[in-house]
């Protein structure tokens, strides 16, 4: 294997999309919209050697993802694995179907955290955007279940349109399930959510007040539920930098082996990934033309290039420049700098503003829709 | 809610102390985020056992640094108050 060059940073977490798999359907998935099918994913072997090779880059954090992970028949020899190579291993599950039979022994293997995905607090409505009935009862059991057993539990929410209501009541379900964080994830308009933005886009008065309902939590709750907080690219003023530097903390290795800097990645056309069955992963790190295309600042345009936050925000999210501004190497139009903002913004309140939010177009495996937008929408 | 002298802290399940070979240092390991810490920081975690309380880790402190006490003590606390907010940190509860 190649040493990684001093100049390189090392990896700090790597994001194991171990199925697409997953019982839930929702509109919002960040999955890409042509999903791995079970017969071409990894195998128990590739996965642990990945694994091994990601702890000797300087991974710290493995988050056992999907999909939905608990899918895996190996799920627990995985999360074993983890722990003997002393990698802090996140699970990040829907908490339904067989997730509840395998948890008890995923916890004996050494899970380190939990992270249960709500997609509301009131049933019927987490049940329609989630797109399979019966999942609430579910989900509470298996929190219930995670905090009995110990394992520190974190709460997932990703708001829009139809659950921004329901932020101070998540705030409460979280207390009430005993976990001792919440993330209110704002919805990030990729993949699948790109295709449903226009269902998902909340109104920016209704962002306003969650935010300021968080806020006010986060003081009274001290001590108690921490809340992190995703806020909104469209109705931002900079970006995020996205998974923290394209190439400089996260890699993504997909149900198939393919290894990207970040989820969305194939998203942009042209970019050649890697795979972990032809090489390892340190030379995927260091060598692979994908995470060498952004990474750094030498490939920035202006405003980024001579921006002083350039080694802040990292010029913000590529794929989200790529599908707003038909560049992937431009400024990501979610900052206020980049000439297409006040577009995006006007796009964003056109569309929060639809007296009737266009209906779902669930995640399916093999259905993926033809067009990624409506004809004309994008800028 | 904070610590006192009697608390006895430990680390919660979810939260660990780790030398990270690669970039040759200690970090604390927690639900989605990693904590760098510093020398002082991991001369505290690492008496940090759910049996000693704050006053001994200190006074050991005090002893192996030859400061004062009365000087580290409050250190200690401040340092472990942020944790502990951060719910990173649990105490023992009084038998």
């Amino acid at each position: 294997m190649n040493a990684v060059t001093p100049a390189l940073p090392a990896p700090i977490g790597l994001l194991a999309e171990l199925t697409h798999r997953c019982p839930l359907r929702c509109p919002y998935c960040s999955n890409p919209l042509e999903l791995d099918r079970r017969s071409a994913e990894l195998d128990t072997a590739t996965w642990q050697r990945v694994l091994t090779e990601a702890a000797g880059l300087g991974v710290l954090h493995v988050h056992l993802s999907g999909g939905e992970p608990t899918a895996r028949q190996d799920i627990v020899a995985i999360t074993r694995t983890c722990a003997e190579l002393g990698l802090y291993s996140n699970l990040i599950t829907s908490g339904v179907a067989g997730a509840l039979d395998k948890l008890d022994a995923l916890s004996d293997a050494g899970l380190d955290h939990v992270q249960l995905s709500v997609q509301a607090v009131e049933a019927a409505n987490a049940e329609r955007i989630g797109g399979l009935r019966n999942a609430q009862p579910q989900k509470f059991a298996f929190a219930e279940r995670v905090t009995a057993l110990g394992l520190p539990l974190t709460l997932n929410a990703v708001i829009h349109r139809g659950n921004i209501a329901e932020v101070p009541a998540l705030i409460d379900l979280a207390l009430r399930l005993g976990a001792k964080r919440l993330e209110v994830a704002h919805t990030q308009y990729y993949g699948w959510a790109y295709v449903n933005r226009a269902a998902l886009m909340p109104a920016k008065a209704d962002v306003d007040r969650s935010i300021r309902t968080v806020e006010e939590a986060r003081e009274r709750l001290k001590g108690q539920l921490v809340i992190d907080l995703v806020v909104p690219d469209y109705y931002a003023k900079y970006p995020k930098a996205c998974a923290g530097g394209w190439g400089r903390r996260l890699m993504n290795v997909t149900p198939t082996g393919k290894v990207l800097p970040c989820h969305a990645a194939e998203t942009i056309p042209g970019l050649e990934f890697w795979h972990v069955q032809d090489r390892s992963l340190g030379e995927i790190w260091a060598e692979s033309p994908a995470f060498r295309a952004y990474r750094g600042t030498d490939w920035m345009q202006e405003p980024c290039r001579s921006c002083d936050r350039r080694e802040k925000d990292w010029g913000g999210c590529r794929c989200q420049a790529l599908a707003l501004a038909g560049d992937a190497a431009a400024t990501d139009p979610a900052c206020s700098l980049s000439p297409l903002h006040g577009k995006v913004q006007a796009l964003a309140i056109a569309e929060s503003a639809l007296e009737t939010a266009p209906d779902y177009q669930y995640r399916t495996i093999g259905g993926a829709p033809r067009a990624a937008m409506p004809e004309g929408a994008p800028v | 809610m904070s610590l006192t002298a009697d608390s006895v802290p430990r680390l919660p399940r979810g939260v660990r102390l780790r030398h990270d070979t690669v970039r040759n240092a200690h970090v604390l390991l927690a639900p989605e985020r990693t904590f760098d810490l510093d020398q002082n920081a991991v001369a505290v975690l690492s008496l940090v056992d759910g049996s000693r309380s704050i006053r001994a880790i200190a006074e050991t402190l005090a002893q192996q640094y030859a400061v004062d006490l009365g000087v580290i003590e409050p250190d200690v606390i401040a340092m472990l108050d942020g944790l502990l907010l951060k719910r990173v940190l649990e105490t023992v509860p009084a038998a």
